[in-house]
């Protein structure tokens, strides 16, 4: 299926991908659009899927498929074991003890307000405070809003500098009254990749929890929640080679145990009687009704390819590719990118260019096959620190190449040419 | 490519009837905030008919050519006939296949215009 290969370059042992034979496994990946060979350069909003993710789906919808926990016959059987072997994948994946601390849900902006919703009201009130970062994405902003109009706590702001990183000097200030840190591992727009166990640790000194999102991190580069000691942390699988509709809310399972049901009905429950119900234990407590099953399943077919694959490869990859783009980027007339340098950074670039609104690169990029992302990314406060209205974005996984890149920058020379007077 | 057919590249490049008023008599400022793109419209009536127009803004080619297209065509026209003026108006006027995602942006000078011609507040507006 894939490869990796070793090659020793001076003292740097250097796991290079087998491109071609990833690509090879993802279908779309032939695809053409305009008469011409897509180039998918918008893997922060989703990533494409391998055979062997579609082939798990298929295969349980034509052998195995079920509904969960509750049945003695064997395909409910067969399903259950697949579904919570999924479960324990994801798990693993992410360096947790146990299974039971992974809940399921349906993307990580329904883990945040899970977390918002059941944490967030049995332990925030007035005089508390929540701490986000500026770079934060709209769903790890907008449930705390949402809870915050209704508990009356206050939010602060980690505030981001020129390029990008975060301005930390004044961290142990706004620590102070803080219950949760909540912020992003990378941000889908700068692409900085945050000092996580620095934070996390400031954090703790000061007697916050923090939830960590994760969504482009997770798919990205190897996670461990026990090496990083965050308490919690969200992410999604459509963006790591997944399904849609499946993602998941990790918490130390002592925390998730103290937090009250969120969403009611069958399986989150021991005991219903018209009295009143008592809630089952985890992880089943969070998940209420019959779950994405197939999903599930297909996120565990996911995690396998990854892992086949090696996430440190996966990482350096992307760090080679991005870095050879921010090298070829301002050869483009009037093009400004956004965040830190290629080292302080994953496997993404939002930029500017003065010639054109980015709906327009984005639209004459479409022209030419390639698919990148215009707008604010989600990122509305961002994009009002940097003063300008919205942004155009390439970002980059496992299956791109450099020549990809090349045709991006000759796209956007044409976009120069085109819009120049 | 068929979205920047010449014309709209032309009217990108070179918008007609870009810039202020000295006394305009209808003033309407709008915006897109989910791509950025943004229009100050200003009308001078007389006689219930448009006698000029000007808008100042940025945003992208489609909005921009979009606005300068419109600005020719409703100059002589009465507010009657301008209350009338719909999405298909625009969209003849631009003369290209725009799609769902970029129709927001070649709407939003019409918006502002019918918003100012009915003198409608700047919140109320709508869809």
């Amino acid at each position: 299926m894939t490869t990796t290969t070793m090659t020793q370059q001076a003292t740097t042992f250097h796991v290079a991908l087998d491109v071609e034979a990833i690509r090879a496994d993802f279908p779309i990946l032939q695809r053409r659009v305009h008469g011409v060979p897509l180039v998918y350069l918008d893997n922060a909003a989703s990533s494409q899927k391998p055979r062997q993710v579609i082939d798990a789906l298929t295969r349980y919808y034509e052998q195995t498929n079920a509904n969960v926990h509750r049945g003695v016959h064997t395909l409910s059987e067969e399903a259950t074991a697949q579904y919570e072997g999924a479960r324990a994948k994801v798990a693993s994946f992410i360096g947790s003890c146990c299974p039971k601390e992974v809940i399921w849900t349906r993307n990580a902006s329904e883990a945040m307000n899970l977390l918002a919703y059941s944490w967030g009201r049995a332990n925030l009130k007035r005089g508390d405070r929540v701490l986000l970062t500026e770079m934060e994405h709209h769903s790890n902003i907008v449930p705390w809003q949402i809870l915050s109009a209704e508990l009356g706590f206050e939010i602060a702001y980690v505030r981001v500098a020129d390029d990008g990183t975060l301005i930390l000097d004044d961290l142990p200030k706004l620590l102070a009254r803080t219950k949760m840190f909540s912020f992003t591992y990378m941000s889908n727009v700068v692409g900085t990749i945050n000092p996580v166990k620095e934070l996390t640790q400031a954090a703790h000194k000061a007697g916050a929890l923090v939830h960590l999102d994760a969504c482009q991190a997770v798919p990205h580069m190897p996670v461990d929640v026990q090496a990083l000691d965050v308490d919690f942390m969200s992410f999604s699988g459509h963006k790591m080679l997944g399904p849609t509709g499946i993602g998941a809310l990790w918490g130390r399972r002592e925390l998730l145990n103290a937090m009250p049901p969120w969403m009611g009905g069958g399986d989150m429950i021991r005991e219903v009687h018209l009295s009143g119900f008592k809630p089952s234990e985890l992880p089943w407590k969070f998940e209420a009704g019959t779950p994405a099953i197939a999903q599930a399943i297909g996120l565990g077919a996911a995690i396998d390819y990854l892992s086949q694959v090696g996430m440190e490869a996966v990482h350096q990859a992307e760090r080679d590719l991005t870095a050879y783009a921010m090298q070829r980027l301002p050869e483009v007339k009037g093009l400004r990118m956004l965040g830190p340098k290629a080292e302080k950074r994953g496997g993404l670039v939002a930029f500017t260019l003065e010639a054109a609104h980015p709906h327009d690169i984005a639209a004459v990029l479409d022209s030419l096959g390639i698919a990148i992302r215009a707008g604010h990314h989600c990122a509305q406060p961002l994009h009002e620190r940097y003063r300008i209205p919205a942004s155009a974005r390439a970002s980059f996984y496992l299956y791109n190449t450099r020549e990809e890149v090349d045709l991006l920058v000759k796209g956007l020379h044409k976009v120069v040419e085109m819009f120049t007077f | 490519m068929d979205l920047y057919a010449e014309e709209i590249l032309d009217h990108y490049k070179h918008p007609r009837h870009y810039g202020h008023l000295d006394a305009p008599t209808l003033v309407y400022h709008d915006r897109n905030p989910l791509c950025g793109d943004e229009i100050e419209l200003e009308l001078k009536i007389e006689d219930g008919k448009v006698a000029d127009i000007a808008y100042t803004g940025h945003g992208c080619a489609v909005s921009r050519a979009a606005a300068s297209m419109m600005s020719e065509e409703i100059i002589g026209k009465s507010l009657e006939e301008l209350r009338t003026w719909d999405k298909e108006d625009i969209l003849d006027l631009l003369g290209i296949e725009v799609g769902p995602v970029r129709l927001k942006c070649a709407l939003l000078p019409l918006k502002a215009m019918k918003a100012a011609v009915w003198g409608l507040g700047e919140d109320e507006a709508g869809e």
